[in-house]
């Protein structure tokens, strides 16, 4: 058969039930084999849609998305979804087309060298140099994606070779020399570790989207409550402890609460879990948790001691190790009320910092409220997306997550545009499920177009656009940090996103009173399709709390 | 860090962070790879984007078709060397790594001289060659090339040698490495 039937023979074998792409010359071949071929295909209007899509697909399923894209400027458009679930770990298999082998390195019309560029932002990538390659470097490509830390996989297949006439055979033994990665951790560490856990007096659990990754929400619970340890989960990780819960701290880091940053920072045993200790969440490295020692569990090896030197490492993905680490540590049968000393004083936190603002005494609309509304009226029970900046962290603060795979936004790369592309994908992957994409008016129109997609489809994803007519943090920043000189943050009332919405095939609502929000929003969710609502916020407000950048905890403001 | 399996408690206070330490001395990584195109590129690209630095580095056949060696060094005082290995470790192409103890580890790296040297001054610098028990490869009226091998604590001591002659260049290959005794690299 030719070597793109065997693609979606592949697919099939993958598991895959849908594809986000757009087609152009270089993968012509492909998208032949699609008209025959029998997995679905999406067709998005912009390939970094199609790949945002993809990853929210994945991340709210826990499949492998995967992308498709012409050469050239095709490729390019998906550096941006690549790197963001390269700094994510999203799997994801982008499967690009290139110009033909005997063109390759002569600047050949629509070619890139888009193996070379995306080197840095891969998981790994492959270059098919024979069509006869082409089912085993697809079927190692899911497999890497999906395995140890997941991530991005690129596979490159020249049209020519696309079109060969090859032999197929189903592959079903991938076997990676240099690539196996360790999950299950090592038990003398486990050991240790369950005992420094019963030695702690004040200790915190730490975890991050490893722990989302690895499916691993049940066995953290378990461990958690196997005591009363207190838990905080950072940006990836929201909803893989449930939210609000009796040991919930709440977010750690640059905009988290109180309680969990100010416990972090008194701990003196911090167990993390698939996380990485970013700098959004130390704030200044050499003044982060200085009474801890870490036990730092994480599938990736490098990143254990990469950024805190960890005093018990253990290589194994979350969902081993914490299951290992439960029945260890209820071994050594320690009396939870020895942290009742800790907790008084967590208690003392939670009472004098809740997280707050100042609610408005009229019709207006704050951002907190929004989210409020917004949990209020999808009853806590929604998908919900977002891109990056004050409406992200607005949703992280005030939407109780109660399940993983429920968050799902740009954390590491903090891409504008990202939402309402992932919500698509996210609404594809899980269509029982209510979709909400919590979106700046700012970003959401780097990937508007994407509303094409959704209303050619029936895509019934529900974009709330926080709308505030600026670049509500780079303002924010500009207010606090430079002098309060507002340059190049103001975005007016442009464009008007009723008619936009309108003009996509999509619903456009606008909302602008705080006293019939809850019910406004609950009639956009009960509405057919997709539906894009303008929701009116107060302009300057600002993000609190929050440690400014390169600070300690301790000197949180707001 | 002690590692007991008795029920004996432990003490935080005892526990030591391991990783992320600079060991302040030359490392030589010897590193199986799959002879697949793009590997090096792998490789160089991540030490730019990490921000290490490589000083040497060289890539040869081994006897496995299928497999090349790389050697390179790296500087320990600069970069944490754990680090380093770790995230060559995570490409998927990279076989295994040996970070060599510098006791247990014969090196050696080739270079090429280009020296200035007239009839006057070709006598000395003859002798120093020999010396360092390297040969002269090619000679004309106003310069001779010399070949020397080993260690790069010697290539260098040749180089302070020759220089006052007029060292018009100098090519070196980079270390390469293998480790004493009867096991394998």
């Amino acid at each position: 058969m030719r070597a793109v039937d065997a693609v979606m023979e592949c697919l099939k074998a993958e598991g895959v039930d849908v594809v986000f792409g757009l087609p152009g010359g270089a993968n012509l071949p492909t998208y032949d084999a699609f008209v025959t071929g029998g997995i679905r295909h999406i067709l998005v209007r912009h390939e970094a849609g199609g790949g945002h899509a993809a990853q929210g697909y994945a991340k709210a399923t826990g499949k492998v998305g995967v992308a498709f894209a012409t050469s050239g400027p095709g490729a390019t458009n998906l550096i941006t979804p690549i790197c963001d679930a390269m700094m994510d770990s999203v799997p994801v298999v982008f499967i690009t087309g290139q110009v033909r082998t005997e063109l390759l390195g002569t600047d050949g019309f629509q070619e890139a060298d888009t193996l070379g560029i995306t080197i840095p932002i891969v998981k790994h990538s492959f270059m098919i140099q024979d069509a006869k390659e082409i089912p085993r470097a697809i079927h190692e490509a899911f497999y890497i994606a999906r395995s140890g830390r997941p991530g991005p996989v690129l596979v490159d297949i020249p049209m020519d070779l696309s079109r060969d006439e090859i032999e197929y055979e189903p592959v079903t033994d991938v076997r990676l020399p240099g690539y196996q990665p360790t999950t299950e951790g090592n038990q003398k560490q486990i050991r240790q570790a369950a005992k420094a856990l019963a030695a702690a007096q004040r200790p915190v659990i730490y975890a991050g989207g490893g722990v989302v990754n690895a499916n691993a929400s049940e066995e953290l619970v378990e461990f958690a409550t196997s005591d009363r340890f207190p838990v905080t989960c950072t940006l990836m990780g929201l909803g893989a402890f449930p939210a609000p819960h009796p040991q919930w701290l709440g977010m750690p880091g640059m905009h988290g609460t109180r309680a969990a940053n100010y416990a972090m920072d008194e701990a003196d045993l911090i167990c993390a879990v698939g996380a990485r200790f970013d700098d959004r969440v130390t704030g200044k490295l050499s003044e982060f948790a200085p009474h801890a020692k870490f036990i730092h569990i994480d599938v990736d090896p490098a990143e254990i001691s990469k950024n805190i030197p960890a005093h018990i490492p253990i290589v194994g993905d979350a969902k081993h190790v914490l299951a290992k680490l439960v029945i260890e540590y209820r071994a050594l049968g320690v009396d939870p009320a020895r942290l009742g000393a800790w907790w008084e004083r967590i208690e003392g936190w939670r009472e004098k910092y809740p997280l707050g603002y100042e609610d408005s005494t009229d019709d207006e609309i704050k951002p907190q409220y929004m989210i409020q509304a917004l949990y209020e009226a999808t009853k806590g029970e929604a998908i919900v997306t977002s891109d990056v900046g004050q409406h992200q962290m607005w949703a992280a603060q005030y939407y109780d997550f109660p399940a993983p795979r429920r968050w799902i936004n740009s954390g590491g790369l903090g891409t504008m545009g990202f939402g309402l592309p992932a919500a698509m994908g996210a609404a594809v992957g899980c269509p029982d499920r209510l979709v909400c994409c919590v979106a700046g008016d700012g970003s959401v129109q780097m990937n508007a177009q994407e509303l094409a997609t959704c209303a050619q489809n029936k895509i019934p994803i529900k974009v709330f656009i926080m709308d505030n007519g600026f670049l509500g943090m780079v303002r924010q920043w500009q207010e606090l940090f430079w002098d309060g000189k507002y340059s190049h943050v103001d975005t007016g009332e442009f464009p008007d996103f009723v008619k936009l919405a309108e003009a996509y095939g999509a619903t456009g609502m606008r909302f602008t009173n705080k006293q019939t929000l809850v019910d406004d929003m609950k009639r956009a969710i009960e509405t057919e399709g997709p539906v894009v609502v303008d929701v009116r916020v107060t302009p300057e407000e600002n993000t609190y709390p929050m440690i400014p950048a390169g600070h300690a905890a301790r000197e949180m403001v707001g | 860090m002690s590692e007991s399996t008795t029920k004996e408690p432990l003490s935080l206070e005892g526990l030591q962070a391991s990783g992320s330490l600079r060991t302040g001395r030359k490392h030589v990584l010897s590193i199986l790879v799959e002879n697949k195109s793009g590997v090096l590129t792998r490789i160089a690209g991540l030490f730019a984007r990490r921000g290490f630095n490589i000083d040497t580095l060289t890539v040869g056949p081994t006897d496995d078709e299928r497999i090349s060696r790389v050697t390179l060094t790296v500087d320990g005082a600069l970069h944490p060397i754990d680090q380093v290995t770790k995230q060559l470790h995570k490409l998927i192409n990279v076989l295994k790594i040996r970070d060599l103890e510098p006791g247990d580890t014969v090196t050696r790296e080739l270079a090429l001289f280009k020296v200035s040297a007239d009839g006057a001054q070709r006598g000395e610098l003859m002798q120093i060659t020999e010396i360092f028990r390297g040969k002269v490869v090619d000679v004309t009226k106003r310069s001779v090339i010399v070949e020397v091998t080993g260690t790069t604590e010697k290539i260098e001591a040749f180089e302070g040698m020759v220089r006052p002659f007029g060292l018009i260049e100098m090519m070196r290959t980079g270390e390469i490495a293998i480790s004493r005794g009867r096991s394998e690299t």
